[in-house]
């Protein structure tokens, strides 16, 4: 594949038609809220599930469930293959091999993950093999100033651990990545390059080829979050050339309990591994045990296994529906929302404007000037409107444009143009609620 | 345009209060203060408490930011404290989290909570309570010893 994922090409689109049809897949988009039909505009917190997701989660408990990797009946045997392929489905739908997947409970364990393997790597452990992942006083990791908690906290702590530094590059006034910056704070001591492929609060996609230049030029390991690119763009992880990337399956259709790590399979089988225990050894004497390869070394203990079958038929679901048009959508409501928003008086929307090399996805973090997030939030929902409000985890960005909290719509493939309006709307109309108009 | 729900918690009252605070401000010296922040927002306040000669609570300053609920919650609180012991404070702070607690279901006790028996529309909406109740929480810490 050589399409550019940082540009990605969006002329494929869905259609009315199409955005009705989907819509009738979801049941929870038919209920209504106060006396309104649910405006759902929170998926970048968490998606609502599709009827197939649903059944084939229950499914699997009505006619297979059992545990896998283990037991030689006919149940165990069903079960550990639909685990199994679930990994392969997930594998397929963002570009990498099977053993290149590895469940984790969300993508905050993926980061943790990959931060306590390199941890114990600097404590010695994985033998001449980890060698890479050592850390110590010198060594610097590299975040950036748009981090997600989840992306951020687990660095500050492995540095604390190790004695490395954590670096961050900033963000230019219009919200942009600093790459000036970023080229000056990537260097020789740089080990590890962590940052989001595009943004929870900015809702721009970030440049990862430029940082995956500028990480592998001086031997970094690049570590991305996909938590807001894989439910919306078409990710191919091979392509983009990334050392591991994390992603939650919540976000993407699928139940709670299940997120993904990717890491290229020779990393994988050199870090040493995190939660350890049953499930994912070979050998295991009284005082010391030998690992499974990856991906099993980084799944201890019982799995969850009815979550990673229903990713398995999200992903199904998204891909059968293409994520090129699913990406042609959100761009065409970001646009929509990044406009209507921008265009009502008092209304600051965060981030970079579209266009001129910048591509929002349909997401857009805005102050109402007089009337704090929690109160734009409560009048929206009492129309029916579902948006975040608060900090969204992600306290360094919004400090960095000068305030404590946002309001944030985000949508997803089952949003219609007519619901982004009612959401502006009900925005220019909180204004005379709250006598700031 | 909006439902009778949204109107309860939001009056006037509480939308003036959003507004005109009342007791804000910090002064230099306290006899107790407290900072809440409210960490699915982001919001805070800092509360101090200024005793009499007497060792009753003679009154409360406070600063910070917050929606509205919050701020109007602060201001509400300060007007209702002057001159009380700490028996009466105790009973206030009860009554208020009592009223908080109650899904809507109690009208709360305007002698001893006052205008801030307005922020009972607040109780039907559980993810907003926490709002109502930081400045009283802050109260509660800074008069601890």
């Amino acid at each position: 594949m050589t399409i550019d994922l940082n540009h990605p090409t969006t002329t494929a689109t869905l259609g009315e038609a199409d955005v009705e049809r989907i819509r009738a897949d979801f049941p929870i988009l038919s209920r209504t809220v106060n006396g309104h039909p649910l405006v759902y505009l929170d998926s970048g917190a968490t998606s609502q599930k599709p009827q197939r997701v649903i059944d084939v989660e229950r499914s699997y408990y009505e006619f297979n469930n059992a545990a896998v990797h283990r037991g030689a009946h006919t149940l165990a045997g069903e079960a550990t293959e639909l685990f199994e392929d679930a990994r392969s489905a997930v594998a397929r739908f963002v570009g990498v091999a099977d053993d290149e997947i590895v469940w984790t409970s969300n993508a905050t364990e993926g980061i943790n993950l990959v931060a306590y393997g390199m941890s114990n790597a600097s404590l010695g452990r994985g033998g001449a093999a980890a060698e890479r992942f050592r850390l110590g006083a010198g060594d610097e990791i590299v975040v950036t100033e748009l981090e997600h908690h989840a992306n951020l906290v687990p660095w500050q702590e492995l540095a604390f651990r190790t004695g490395a530094t954590l670096r961050h590059i900033g963000l230019d006034d219009e919200g942009r990545l600093r790459l000036d910056q970023a080229a000056e704070i990537i260097n020789p001591r740089t080990r590890v390059v962590a940052f989001a492929h595009v943004s929870n609060v900015l809702g721009a996609v970030n440049p990862v080829a430029v940082l995956v230049a500028l990480a592998h030029e001086v031997g970094a390991l690049v570590v991305l979050d996909a938590c807001q690119s894989a439910p919306h763009l078409p990710l191919d992880l091979a392509a983009l050339d990334v050392d591991f990337a994390v992603f939650s399956g919540h976000k993407m259709l699928a139940p709670t309990g299940v997120g993904v790590l990717y890491g290229r399979s020779e990393l994988l089988n050199a870090l040493p591994p995190f939660l350890t225990g049953g499930s994912m050894i070979t050998t295991v004497g009284l005082t010391e045990s030998e690992f499974l390869p990856a991906p099993m070394r980084f799944e201890a203990g019982t799995q969850r296994v009815s979550q990673a079958i229903a990713l398995a038929a999200a992903v199904d679901y998204l891909g059968g529906i293409g994520m090129d048009r699913i990406a042609g959508w959100e761009a065409e409501l970001g646009h929509r929302l990044y406009e209507g928003l921008s265009a009502v008086p008092g209304v600051r929307v965060l981030g970079p404007a579209p266009g001129d090399g910048v591509e929002r996805v349909g997401l857009a973090s805005f102050v109402v000037d007089g009337i704090h997030s929690h109160d734009v939030g409560q009048f929206l929902d009492d129309r029916g409107i579902a948006v975040r409000v608060g900090h969204h985890c992600a306290q360094p960005v919004h400090r960095r444009y000068g305030v404590t909290s946002t309001t944030r719509a985000s949508t997803y493939l089952y949003n219609t143009a007519a619901e982004v309006d009612a959401a502006i709307a009900a925005v220019a109309d909180s204004r005379g609620f709250f006598g700031v108009a | 345009m909006v439902s009778s729900e949204l109107q309860s918690m939001y009056q006037a009252v509480i939308l003036d209060h959003s507004k005109q605070k009342h007791g804000f401000g910090l002064q230099a010296a306290a006899d107790g203060s407290s900072h809440q922040i409210n960490p699915t927002c982001g919001d805070e306040v800092t509360l101090q408490v200024h005793r009499g000669a007497d060792g009753s609570v003679a009154s409360i300053s406070w600063e910070g930011q917050g929606c509205s609920i919050s701020t109007a919650s602060a201001s509400l609180l300060s007007d209702l404290v002057h001159d009380l012991s700490d028996d009466e404070v105790s009973a206030r702070i009860g009554a208020f989290r009592e009223l908080m607690q109650s899904k809507g279901a109690i009208e709360g006790d305007e002698d001893l909570l006052g205008d801030a028996v307005a922020l009972g529309g607040v109780s039907r909406y559980i993810t907003r309570i926490k709002c109502a109740m930081l400045p009283w929480v802050a109260f509660e810490d800074a008069l601890r010893p």
